[in-house]
């Protein structure tokens, strides 16, 4: 279990990058983890088509904040477009933990309403080993 | 919450333990496997395994329709396993139980079908803060089509009914249902379930108990209760999923129309209507799951042989072993009421941890607990918390899967407070 709330997790529930809330956002969205009720929103503004600022909040165990945050952190200055092309794969490398299928969709709650926010995608992304 | 003087176990737990070979297995991480979530769902000792296995080996048949020995056999099967459901609560007539899949179904039926024919704009249906969604949502829907509304009875801070409010309601309002949970299977709090159905009956109104968490656990009695309707499930009580009890009063199953048309349930079918068979059979449409009746009659067998009293000290004295060593641990807020309406289900915080996180460590630690809102988003709402951790305690647990518990619980403490603000 030592290897699921490594460090590098605990420093991301516990100061997370990113918290917050965007006063005039470009895209905003909010949504839940229907296992836990846990609830995540995202806001972003854009410039230039990147994402010049992106801030995220709600509460929610160590898995869904720490990937939210680390979420935050991949996209931020990067072109809103490349957000159409990040997977569950890429979260969960990017996380290197072991996450097990009980807790796939903690992991992945940040991206679904970042995805849902800016494309109207609001399927739960799939991680490879459920595909 | 003592365990009267001078009264000691007369069940050996390892004894008990052998019974359920889970409980021998070792987690993938190699660790012994602590089962605390037995308010979710309960292991299944080898004689109930066994008189499952048994049936298909032996006995089966399609119940009812056969006029050979195998089908014989089978119905004969079935009705006794109705009998000793019926024994298991006091029902005074076998055919007051009707089997169902789960509480759940069983909630739906009533609410269905007794609901559709005697509610209407005006009534009230009375639930509490206490009730699982099986208690609520079957209540909404029949509450939709028929115009009633719901009340809910509140907690106190400690997790008891409110019981001044129930009899205010009953008193002013038209309230014909007070579906009331009989344990919560959240807090643990054990409701005055005979005091309610008194004061519900002299309003006029009926009772219908959600007893998922007591039928398991101590000796239930639906003629002492006064119970109208009462629902539990197999799996809860060392029995197979996919099998549980609506026990109904016969005069209100009689009046009751059918919830489900098909097989089973019909006296004669016409091209434009049908006629219904007596109860139970009136409502039970289909092929039955007869070995999970035959499994659920091995269960309530193999509780009884224990002893209600026995396995109710069992809790309450590991119930209380564990509250005081969770107590101790720092950032621990521990939820329901303390005293002898106190079942074996503890739910808990730890600060600066979520909950999916406890129950994710203590995974680790081989400790199985649920994590959530335990189906009672309603509870959750009105103690202002979006989930808890929940232990819960059955028969075969041990002070030693207690120990596991904590310790697991230092663990996550000793995780999320290194490197705390």
């Amino acid at each position: 279990m030592a290897d699921l709330y490594r460090e590098n997790i605990l420093e991301h529930y516990q100061n997370p990058s990113n918290f917050g809330t965007i006063d005039q956002p470009d895209i905003t969205y909010e949504d839940t983890n229907p296992l836990c009720g846990d609830r995540i929103r995202i806001d972003v503004t854009l410039k230039d088509g990147k994402i010049a600022d992106i801030k995220f909040s709600g509460r929610g165990c160590a898995i869904s904040q720490a990937s939210t945050s680390i979420l935050t952190e991949m996209v931020k200055g990067e072109d809103i477009e490349s957000v159409r092309d990040l997977s569950a794969q890429d979260i969960l490398d990017e996380l290197a933990i072991p996450i097990s299928p009980a807790r796939v969709k903690c992991a992945l709650l940040g991206l679904k309403v970042l995805k849902s926010g800016a494309y109207g995608i609001t399927d739960w992304p799939v991680a490879e080993s459920e595909a | 919450m003592s365990t009267p003087a001078g009264k000691q176990h007369t069940f050996d737990i390892e004894r008990v333990r052998a019974d359920f070979p889970i409980l021998g297995n070792k987690t993938s991480r190699d660790k012994r496997l602590a089962y605390l979530d037995s308010a979710a769902s309960t292991q299944k000792p080898s004689q109930v395994i066994e008189a499952i296995s048994s049936f298909y080996r032996e006995s089966n048949a399609n119940v009812h329709r056969g006029v050979y020995e195998l089908s014989e056999t089978s119905t004969e099967l079935y009705d006794q396993a109705r009998a000793t459901v019926a024994r298991l609560i006091n029902a005074p007539d076998r055919r007051e139980c009707v089997f169902v899949r789960n509480t759940t179904e069983a909630i739906n039926l009533v609410a269905s079908s007794w609901g559709r024919t005697n509610l209407k704009s005006g009534d009230t249906i009375l639930l509490t803060m206490l009730e699982h969604h099986s208690n609520i949502v079957p209540w909404q829907l029949i509450a939709e089509q028929t115009g009633a509304q719901l009340r809910y009875v509140d907690i106190d801070d400690e997790g008891r009914l409110r019981m001044d409010q129930l009899s205010e309601i009953l008193q002013q309002e038209n309230v014909r249902m007070v579906a009331v949970t009989h344990v919560s299977n959240t807090l643990g709090t054990i409701t005055p379930l005979a005091e309610i159905t008194r004061l519900a009956h002299d309003a006029g109104a009926l009772v219908l108990a959600d007893a998922a968490q007591s039928v398991p656990h101590m000796q239930v009695d639906v003629q002492q209760l006064g119970v109208d309707f009462m629902a539990f499930s197999g799996h809860k009580m060392v029995g197979p999923m996919g099998i549980g009890v609506l026990y109904g009063r016969r005069d209100l199953l009689e009046a009751m129309p059918p919830y489900m048309g098909g097989g089973s349930m019909i006296r004669t079918v016409e091209l434009d209507h049908s006629t219904w068979a007596d109860v139970p059979e009136k409502f039970e449409a289909g092929t039955p799951s007869v070995a999970d009746a035959v499994g659920l009659a091995a269960a309530a067998d193999y509780l009884s042989e224990l002893g209600f009293d026995e396995i109710r000290n069992h809790e309450i004295q590991l119930t209380n072993y564990a509250l005081g060593q969770l107590r101790e641990i720092p950032g621990m807020k521990l939820f329901g009421p303390e005293g002898d309406d106190r079942a074996g289900v503890i739910s808990f915080l730890l600060d600066g941890a979520h909950p999916h996180d406890i129950a994710s460590i203590l995974d680790g630690e081989g400790v199985a607990v649920r994590a959530g809102h335990h189906c009672a988003q309603p509870l959750m709402g009105r103690l202002d918390v979006t989930a808890t951790a929940r232990a819960s305690v059955y028969l075969y647990n041990t002070e030693e899967d207690v120990d596991q518990l904590v310790s697991a619980v230092e663990t996550v403490n000793s995780i999320f407070r290194r490197g705390a603000k």
